[in-house]
Order: structure tokens, then sequence, then C-alpha cells
């Protein structure tokens, strides 16, 4: 499957990719108003880590055996047979965090604004190059098959 | 601390209807234009740090930002101008020679835009480059006064033997920026793209990186008045040698890099140490005469086996024709000229806007000088300082110019903004700076890339400019002046470019 790629010599730590993931998960999905109408304000499902000049966006690494889907319990965290993405069903989902707790990578979070649900990289379902990736000025992460 | 004079020189408006505060702008300047107010959730300007280089505006996601110039006047005076009077208050306040990046930015007349070109009609047929061959390809190097053959069983065969030639793809190379002025990254750009388009870049003065070696067939290596990282290795691996006189940013001046930017990599590839000035002094403390460059020439030449080509790179002064006859007859094959509009990463502002003459009318006298002591042939001229555009191209190679060198074309198709801050180290588009912050911001794959849509799309033009003349091949149209015309030019200037006036048939 396509993945999402890191080449973290190139992340400038502009934090774009935050910006336009939360900006593609809003109820508009239209900048201006995400960030200034819609409260409370969507999440950003990925992550940018730093520390000195190294920097890199990390978003969920769509596990080959993945521990969240084991982990929980409703079944709300699945594979989607057709794109192999793993997916959290937010109407299965009951919060009980136990995916925040095994993801080896922390990219799961808790969104405690809208439903108490769990909040993932969804890999843009629908679109043909998720938004991070498109949106990144370097190309510091780049959305391919190996 | 007293009060400082210097006004802001721009202006950063934000739009509080777009800001949506994500401090992309924060995060990405390395002036600290932008401070985030925790307080109010908002973003406030220091205006008295922005250069100008746009990094902001551009990253912003929502274009929330835009940069202007600050349109405070000083009250109107020919003489002394806002220029004048901010320089004034500079130096009152740091005692110091002026310092500035890049080309001169005065407003001297460009002879390029006061040349016209041809184009063919009815009598001759113009060519169409995208159904006829065109040829681009370059031989720069000495050529033979004449050549000899030998009748064999199936043919002939050369008895002539030929100087070492560099062959280019199109007449146009990257000039001479080094490791230590620009990054690592913009550095690999310039190496991997010559490599694709099939021309060469040149290191400047700060050696070569053991990891460029790979790009050696595209590398010109050069040796400056500081020899900062030559040794043999360095001149086995590239392709020619460029003994560097001078710079037309700077003539008569050394160059100069600050300590601080001489990090681990940059000491070694420079061989000095760790965080020493590299000074590069005004003259090659051992070239004192024309005598003295051949011995350096020949002493080069035989270092490398007389298997590459040997540049000596000037500034154009005044006297360029007369010193471009000399460099030939001390035996280099390519004398490169640098115009006054050439660039740099640091020079001081009065040398770099009040020295030297403009590249057009040094090719031209350069030209002709050589044509007339019969000596033209025994050197390539490459002419480098302010192209800009294909269209000088032709020019330049249409007053006798065999290539042309580009290096602010390039840096500026990689991202530069003109700022010319260079200087300082905080280029925020990572080109000009070895702060590991910045310098990642340069993808060298992306740099890449724009390097050679550039050439491919200069070189396109070419062609379509050299079809339109009814010409199909470069070659024809070096230094084939009835080709160019002048407009708004006295009858001195059009004599010394050996051009006619607009208007004027063959």
């Amino acid at each position: 499957m396509k993945r999402i790629y890191i080449h973290e010599e190139y992340c400038i730590g502009c934090r774009l990719c935050e910006i336009h993931c939360l900006v593609h998960h809003s109820e508009s999905k239209k900048i201006v108003k995400a960030f200034k109408e819609e409260f409370p304000r969507a999440m950003s499902r990925l992550v940018v880590e730093e520390q000195g000049y190294l920097s890199f966006a990390l978003q969920c690494r769509h596990c080959e055996e993945a521990p969240c889907v084991e982990a929980c319990i409703t079944g709300a965290m699945h594979r989607d047979p057709e794109t192999n993405a793993i997916l959290c069903d937010q109407e299965k989902c009951v919060g009980c965090w136990m995916c925040v707790m095994v993801c080896p990578f922390g990219v799961i979070k808790r969104d405690m604004e809208i439903k108490q649900v769990a909040s993932k990289c969804d890999l843009c379902q629908g679109e043909e190059v998720p938004v991070c990736v498109r949106n990144c000025p370097n190309e510091a992460i780049t959305f391919e098959e190996r | 601390m007293s009060l400082s004079l210097y006004p802001s020189e721009f202006r950063i408006e934000r739009d509080p209807e777009r800001c949506i505060v994500c401090q992309v702008c924060v995060r990405q300047c390395a002036n600290d234009c932008h401070v985030y107010d925790e307080d109010d959730d908002c973003i406030v300007s220091n205006e008295r740090n922005c250069v100008g280089c746009h990094r902001c505006a551009t990253l912003c996601p929502t274009n929330a930002i835009t940069i202007t110039q600050n349109p405070s006047d000083f009250k109107t005076n020919a003489n002394w101008t806002a220029r004048v009077i901010k320089d004034i208050y500079k130096q009152a306040e740091s005692g110091g020679v002026l310092l500035t990046g890049m080309g001169c930015d005065r407003q001297l007349p460009s002879y390029f835009d006061r040349m016209l070109l041809n184009a063919s009609q009815v009598t001759n047929p113009s060519i169409d480059p995208l159904r006829e061959p065109m040829e681009l390809r370059t031989h720069l190097g000495s050529k033979p006064e004449r050549v000899d053959f030998k009748r064999t069983g199936e043919g002939f065969d050369l008895t002539t033997e030929l100087s070492p030639q560099l062959v280019i793809d199109t007449p146009i190379l990257f000039s001479a920026m080094s490791y230590g002025s620009i990054s690592y990254n913009a550095c690999l750009a310039l190496a991997t793209a010559a490599q694709t388009v099939g021309t060469f870049y040149n290191t400047g003065e700060g050696g070569l990186h053991k990891d460029f070696y790979p790009y050696g067939e595209n590398t010109i290596a050069q040796v400056a008045s500081g020899r900062f990282g030559v040794h043999a290795e360095y001149l086995d691996v590239a392709a020619a040698i460029e003994i560097k006189i001078g710079q037309g940013a700077k003539p008569g001046i050394g160059g100069h890099l600050p300590g601080e930017k001489v990090s681990e990599e940059i000491s070694q590839t420079r061989m000095i140490p760790v965080g020493t000035d590299a000074i590069s002094p005004a003259p090659h403390h051992d070239i004192y005469s024309i005598e003295d460059l051949r011995q350096l020439i020949f002493a080069l030449k035989e270092a490398t086996g007389y298997r590459k080509p040997v540049s000596v790179k000037i500034a154009a002064v005044h006297n360029v024709a007369p010193i471009a006859s000399g460099i030939i007859r001390a035996g280099a094959d390519i004398v490169a000229i640098d115009g006054l509009r050439g660039g740099t990463g640091a020079a001081p502002t009065m040398i770099r806007d009040h020295v030297g003459i403009p590249i057009e009318l040094a090719i031209a006298a350069v030209d002709r000088r050589l044509r007339e002591e019969g000596i033209r042939h025994r050197a390539s001229i490459i002419a480098g300082g302010g192209f800009r555009n294909s269209a000088d191209i032709v020019k330049a190679i249409a007053l006798g110019a065999d290539a042309v060198y580009i290096a602010t074309a390039a840096l500026v198709a990689m991202g530069c903004h003109l700022c010319q801050k260079c200087y300082t180290g905080k280029c925020n588009w990572g080109i000009a700076t070895q702060d590991p912050y910045l310098t990642k911001r340069l993808n060298p794959n992306i740099a890449q890339r724009r390097l050679v849509n550039l050439l491919h799309g200069w070189s396109l033009e070419i062609k379509e400019m050299l079809g339109g003349m009814g010409i199909n091949a470069i070659e024809s149209l070096r230094g084939n002046r009835e080709h160019l015309r002048g407009v708004g030019m006295t009858q001195n200037e059009l004599d010394i470019l050996g051009i006619k006036s607009a208007g004027e048939a063959w």
C-alpha cells in the first residue's frame, strides 16, 4: 500500500502539515473558518516532533500488525479492506483509550472536545494524496509505494 | 544604547481577517520579525528586523501577510536620497564598512535592455527548432591555429594535437559559489543539476567537499588567492581549473568568510581550523604580473598532465581588453569575465556599486581586441555578471562570448528573493547560510529540479531566438553583431559595442 514516508532532513518545522490536517478534518474544510468560526476546533491528526534543529511530521504508520486494532475492545479500530489503512469507526469507539496506550508511535490522540473518541490519521480517505503531503513546502513527507 | 536613526526598511502588514495565528511566520523568520503574544493570542511584528526576504509571506497558508517598502519618506532631495541618508545613519552607528550581498543594484544603464535582436523575414527563412535540428553544444578551450589531416586507407586522421575542451550542451554554466558562502544542499543542487543538464558548476574558492567528487566531470575547481582546499585530488577530480583573479562584485579586493561559518565540514573542505576566518587576500601573493600568472597556469597544467583546460577569471575593469589579451598569451584556455552586476555573498557596498564596468561593454571590447590581435581562437570567453534571462545570453554571445556564467539567476531559481543579506548568514531560504535550522530549508532535490527546469526553458528560448534569426547553431551567432541593434545609445557606446543603431540596415 501507499504510505507516508518521512524525510526528516528536509523538515523545516513550519507545521503547515498540522494546519492543513486540521482544516481537512474540520466541518467546513475552509482554513479561515476552521480556525476562526468552528468551536471546538478540529484536531490535527498528526504531530510534529521537534528537538533542536531536528524535526519531522509523524502520523499513524498504518502498521502491518497494528497493536491498536488488537487492543480495541469494541472493534472500532479496524483495517479498511480496500485501502488497508487503519481507521477508527467513531460510532463504535467508546473512548477507553486502549489504542492510545498501545500505539508504539504515540500518534493516536484523544479527541476530548467532540465525541470522546480516538483521533488518528485516516490517510485522508478519498483524497489522492493526503493533505499533509500535498501541502508540505519542502517535500519532507512523501506518499509512495515502496 | 542610544536610539537608532535607521528606519525600518519594510512594513509587515497582517490582515487580521485572514490571520489564523498558526505561527508559521514565527517559526520561519530567522530575524525574529514575527512574535507570538500568548496573552492576546495574536502575532505582533518586529518590522525593524525585516529584510524583505518574503519567506513568511510565501509560506503563510492564508496569504495574510504583505511585505511592502516602508512608505515613510525623507524630504525629497536629488542629492541626499533616502539610500544615502540611511547609509550614513548606519555607518554613524556602526563605524564600519557598509556590507551587502548580491550584485550592484544601482540604476545604471543596462546595455542588454538597449540592444535588440534580429529575425528573418522573406529574404532568408527562419527555422523552427521543434522541427529541425538546432545545435547549442559548445566547446570551451583553446582552438588550434589550423588543423592538419593525414590521408589513411579509410579516410582521414587528424594530426593536429587538440587542446583539452569542455563540452557543454547549452552555453550556460553555473558560476563560482563556494561551499561556505552557500550551503551544502545548495552546492549539491548545483552539482546534480549541472550533471543532468550536461554543463558545469564551479566550486568557488571553498574547495570541494568529498561528497561531491562523483560530480567531478561537471566541476570546475577554482584556485583563488586564499588557495583554500587546493590539493592534488581536488585538481584531479575536477574537469577544469579556474584561477580566480577577480570578481565582478568586488574587483580588486579579496574575500572573507567569517569564522562562525567555518564548521567542521567546511574546515575539512577548506583545510583550515574550525572557527577561523577564511581570508582570501586581494592579490595572489605569487602573481604580480602576466609572467607570474603564466607560471601558475603552467604549474596547474603540469599538475594535471595537460589534460584539463585552465580558465582565468577576472572582473570587468577599465583595462579589461589588454588584460584578457595578456591572460591568453600567458596560456589560459578560457577567460572568464565577470561584470559590474555580478553577485557576491559579501562585499563592501561602495566597491560593489562603484567599481568595474558593465559586462556588455567588456565582452565587446575583449572580443574586438582579441580579433585584432589574431588570438581570439586561443581561448574561449565565458561572460558573467547579471544575466537575467535567455535574451541577455543571446545578446552576450552575439557580442562575442562563447558561453555565460549564471549564479544570481540560479539562486533565484532555488528560492532566493534577493534580500541582499547573504553576509549575515541568516538566509531564510537555506541558501547562503550554514545554520542547521536554516540549511534544511533547501531540499536539494527540489532545487535541482528547479535549476534543470530553468536551464531547459532558457535553452528552448535560445533555440527559438536562433531559429528566428535563421541560424541553426550557436556557433554561428558568436560575435555575429549584425544580429544586434542599439536603441537609446550614443554613437560612442554603439562603436564600443560594435553594433549599428536600430533602423540601420546591413
